[in-house]
């Protein structure tokens, strides 16, 4: 039982590469516009549904602010509720 | 001051033709203007083709309008877009300051798509799709 553990945490730090930041704050993005669907398309899955923090690596303040804007987008019509095969 | 900066998206049906879309983005700047508020960009998308069907149309006409108004207004000005037909649908955002700079550089050309940033630790990121997507269906 133990080796399986050691096994599995020897295997992590090679699956774990970089660490994951912020991308709005390292280039200090301060506003995210729903009108620019290209590049919301890069915080949702292929279905269309909004990714989640541990995947993108966005702080809790941008990702309050990516979701609000996926959503107006919606609204809007630029980008669909539910889709399939997006990217 | 109590003026604020909206910005406002409609979208006209398709049915109408180019001058009657004219007509009633027209109709929508003297209503902004005459209420005292000031224009400060207008945008027009044309033709585009909507993600989802709206009341059965594929297309609408995309117009934007960014002014400085009263926040009363916008109950007015969203009230006059629910009544009118030929409008499928509107969102308007009150704009922050941030909103306001974006904006303007936006219209000057200098942000028109933020850099693609790669984002890192890729090989987990695909292993948690695939997580997900198992997960999902």
């Amino acid at each position: 039982m133990s080796k399986e553990v050691n096994f599995i945490f020897n295997q992590t730090p090679q699956v774990l590469q970089k660490k994951k930041y912020c991308r709005f704050k390292k280039h200090g993005i301060k506003y995210i516009d729903y009108k620019d669907k290209e590049f919301l398309l890069k915080f949702v899955n292929e279905q269309g549904k909004i990714l989640p923090r541990r995947i993108t690596g966005t702080s809790l303040k941008y990702q309050r602010k990516v979701t609000q804007a996926v959503k107006r987008a919606r609204h809007l019509a630029l980008m669909p509720f539910v889709a399939d095969g997006l990217k | 001051m109590s003026h604020n900066q909206y910005e406002t998206v409609i979208i006209l049906t398709p049915v109408l033709s180019e001058q009657q879309m004219k007509d009633a983005v027209t109709s929508y700047r003297e209503l902004i203007t005459g209420n005292g508020g000031v224009m400060v960009h207008e945008e027009n998308w044309g033709l585009t083709k909507l993600a989802y069907p709206i009341q059965k149309k594929g297309t609408g006409f995309y117009h934007l309008f960014e002014y400085q108004a009263d926040p009363g207004f916008v109950k007015q000005i969203e009230l006059a877009f629910r009544r009118d037909e030929r409008v499928l649908r509107y969102l308007t955002v009150s704009l922050n300051k941030h909103g306001v700079i974006y904006n303007d550089k936006r219209r000057r050309g200098e942000v028109s798509t933020p850099k693609p940033v790669e984002t890192p630790a890729k090989p987990i990121e695909k292993k948690i799709l695939a997580e997900i997507e198992e997960e999902g269906i």
